[in-house]
């Protein structure tokens, strides 16, 4: 599972990069997204793989997995997403005042 | 009385998180009310601030921490805010930076979008979170309020320059947040927390099988602190943004990069003391060269610049190269020449985007671009101004830039790079000097040589900008409708050059300015006493740890 998950993240973190390499807006804009998913991902293993565990200590169980990151990646999805329309708003307001989809306007 | 005091400090650490963000939610709510009523309100919310700033350097005064639970949770499993005086300090700053700003603000360019007020106090709400803050997701999170204001506040006013700035800004630091949490979560993977005192504690022992992705988190963590300080490789985003935001929005962005530097700072000193083993010093070996190439590069664009925004935006790199330096440098006179020099350097370059705004207007059609233009009503005061800053930036004595570069550069002498330092230092000081010389008697002394030259630059033009004093230019009025950064592209461009207001009360925040940093350059040894105790303590972090995590280990 360990290999699984960091073979994932490896590929939704390069996919990203890549697309925000691109000198136009909207694979940017999804560039950011992908690699926003490898983040929280990424988060969500810092707090250890564990299958089938609950994330409270009670008397009966006999582990339990770390809530902490889950709540981490819940701040972070929120946040992520409120990114996320903010610049496809954005990225269309350029795209309606520049005339272009060019991250750079069409100039420079 | 010894609990109740207890509950006030603690009221007084959360204060300044909680003033802006209910004030900005009033705002909204309020947003049907007359325009005066809502300055008036903004501007007496700064003042609170201001207020709560001094209190909190009161009671933080001799080296006391004080420290708010969120929820009354405990320390490592609870969030918390901490205020020592470092972080009074910076607030103390940036409410004072703030209240100057909206001043200007509120004298006609805060009509460009209906939410300008909002957003600046979210704004102040995410700068004081992030000074305050003990947690290092938290810090995270106070960066994005941070940001998502900024991001609104840069397309204030609307136009397609703002939007292409506007939206490399974003993008930029979409990224950066990517790189933030990558950080946090590999730093919580090594460690199982994110509070920095309990970090700080976790530091003195780790495993060594855990100090390669420990080092590379924390380089990851100065990388993203880089971008938002505008460290060398990372400044490119800088000057588009604050040339083209609008004249208070670029002067409150005067300490946005602080916050980065701040942060580099607090982390450095907590995580990474001599107390850290393997890992001490880790930022030091980094910070050094790399915000020696800041200053290079800094001064090297204000030469190039072709517009005074841009001028002024690139001096703030090169601040921030002194800064850094400063805080790469990381000894006890370095961190207090550096903290002197942190609020000289806001305000000075907040004051010459204050400026850069009344001489915009006052060239009419030139703007702010390098090129002769007609002359600038009030000349003699505008240029004093001027004058004054370009000094204070160029650090030439006698003012308070001279003071922090000298004492900068006498504590580099111990840092065994320090032929470089000071040259470097010196040489940009000397390429400031011109750049500015350069631009300053293009945009006074030539358009005054052009007026007798060619009579019809200098008098047709300012008769047609010149607005009407008590009335708002047409495209200014016209924008009101649209919300914020709606407005029509036609209309925009103009906006900068369209405030109702062009009389002496323009020019008073950027002079209340310079009056504060001569207050500091007046009272130097007063101000150095203060930050030489500031850096003290941040140089002992066992006291911050003390106070956040208690006895137990």
């Amino acid at each position: 599972m360990e290999a699984l998950l960091s073979l994932l993240i490896g590929i939704l973190t390069a996919t990203g990069v890549y697309l925000m390499l691109r000198a136009q807006t909207f694979p940017v804009v999804l560039g950011l997204t992908l690699l926003s998913y490898a983040v929280n991902l990424f988060l969500f293993a810092a707090g250890r793989l564990v299958v089938g565990q609950p994330p409270i200590i009670t008397a009966g169980q006999a582990g339990y997995t770390d809530p902490l990151p889950q709540a981490l990646v819940l701040t972070a999805i929120v946040i992520g997403f409120a990114m996320t329309a903010f610049v496809i708003m954005l990225a269309l307001k350029a795209r309606a005042e520049l005339g272009t989809d060019d991250v750079d306007g069409g100039e420079y | 009385m010894g609990a109740n005091t207890e509950v006030q400090q603690s009221t007084l650490v959360i204060a300044p998180v909680l003033v802006p963000l209910v004030a900005g939610i009033l705002l909204l709510l309020l947003r049907g009310r007359e325009l005066r009523q809502r300055r008036a309100f903004s501007l007496l919310v700064v003042a609170v601030q201001v207020i709560l700033a001094l209190g909190l350097m009161a009671a933080t005064a001799g080296g006391r921490i004080l420290i708010h639970s969120l929820g009354d949770w405990p320390a490592p499993f609870g969030i918390v805010l901490v205020a020592d005086p470092l972080s009074a300090w910076l607030l103390l700053i940036t409410a004072l930076l703030a209240g100057f700003a909206l001043w200007q603000a509120c004298l006609g360019l805060d009509r460009a979008g209906r939410h300008f007020h909002v957003l600046f106090q979210l704004q102040l709400f995410g700068l004081n979170g992030a000074f305050l803050t003990g947690d290092l997701f938290n810090l995270f999170v106070f960066f994005e309020v941070l940001l998502l204001a900024s991001y609104g506040l840069v397309l204030h006013g609307g136009g397609p320059a703002r939007t292409r700035a506007g939206l490399h800004y974003v993008i930029v630091n979409l990224a950066g947040s990517s790189l933030f949490l990558i950080a946090a979560g590999l730093i919580y993977g090594i460690f199982g927390t994110l509070n920095l005192a309990h970090l700080a504690r976790l530091m003195t022992a780790v495993p060594a099988e855990n100090l390669g992705p420990a080092r590379a988190a924390l380089l990851l963590l100065l990388g993203v602190f880089g971008l938002k300080a505008a460290l060398l490789p990372l400044y490119l985003w800088l000057p588009a943004t604050y040339a083209s935001a609008v004249a208070p929005v670029a002067a409150l962005f005067a300490i946005m990069t602080k916050v980065g530097a701040y942060a580099i700072l607090r982390v450095s000193t907590l995580l990474m003391g001599p107390q850290a083993g393997e890992l001490a010093g880790l930022y030091g070996a980094w910070l050094v060269p790399l915000a020696l190439a800041t200053l290079m590069a800094g001064v090297l664009g204000s030469l190039a610049a072709r517009s005074l925004g841009q001028q002024a935006a690139y001096l703030v790199v090169a601040s921030v190269g002194t800064l850094l330096l400063a805080f790469g440098l990381g000894d006890r006179e370095a961190l207090a020449a550096g903290l002197y020099y942190l609020p000289h350097s806001t305000f000075a370059a907040a004051a010459l985007f204050l400026l850069t705004d009344t001489i915009a207007k006052g060239r009419g059609p030139c703007t702010d671009r390098f090129v002769p233009g007609p002359e600038i009503p009030r000349a003699p005061l505008v240029g004093a101004l001027f004058f004054l800053c370009a000094i204070l930036l160029a650090g030439l004595p006698p003012l308070s830039g001279f003071i922090g570069k000298f004492l900068l550069l006498r504590a580099a002498l111990d840092h065994p790079a320090w032929p470089w330092i000071l040259a470097t230092v010196l040489v940009a000081g000397l390429l400031a000097l011109i750049a500015l010389a350069r631009s300053g008697s293009l945009l006074f002394f030539r358009s005054a040589a052009l007026g007798q030259g060619g009579e019809l630059t200098a008098t047709v033009i300012p008769a047609a900008q010149a607005p009407v004093p008590g009335m708002s230019p047409p495209s200014a009025g016209s924008t009101l409708p649209g919300g914020e950064g709606n407005l029509s592209p036609a209309a925009a461009p103009s906006l900068r050059n369209a405030s109702p207001v062009s009389g002496l009360s323009s020019l008073l925040p950027a002079a209340a300015l310079l009056l504060i940093i001569l207050g500091l350059t007046l009272w130097a040894s007063d101000w150095l006493a203060l930050t030489t105790a500031i850096a003290d303590q941040l140089l002992q972090p066992q006291a911050y740890i003390h106070a956040v995590l208690g006895e137990t280990p």
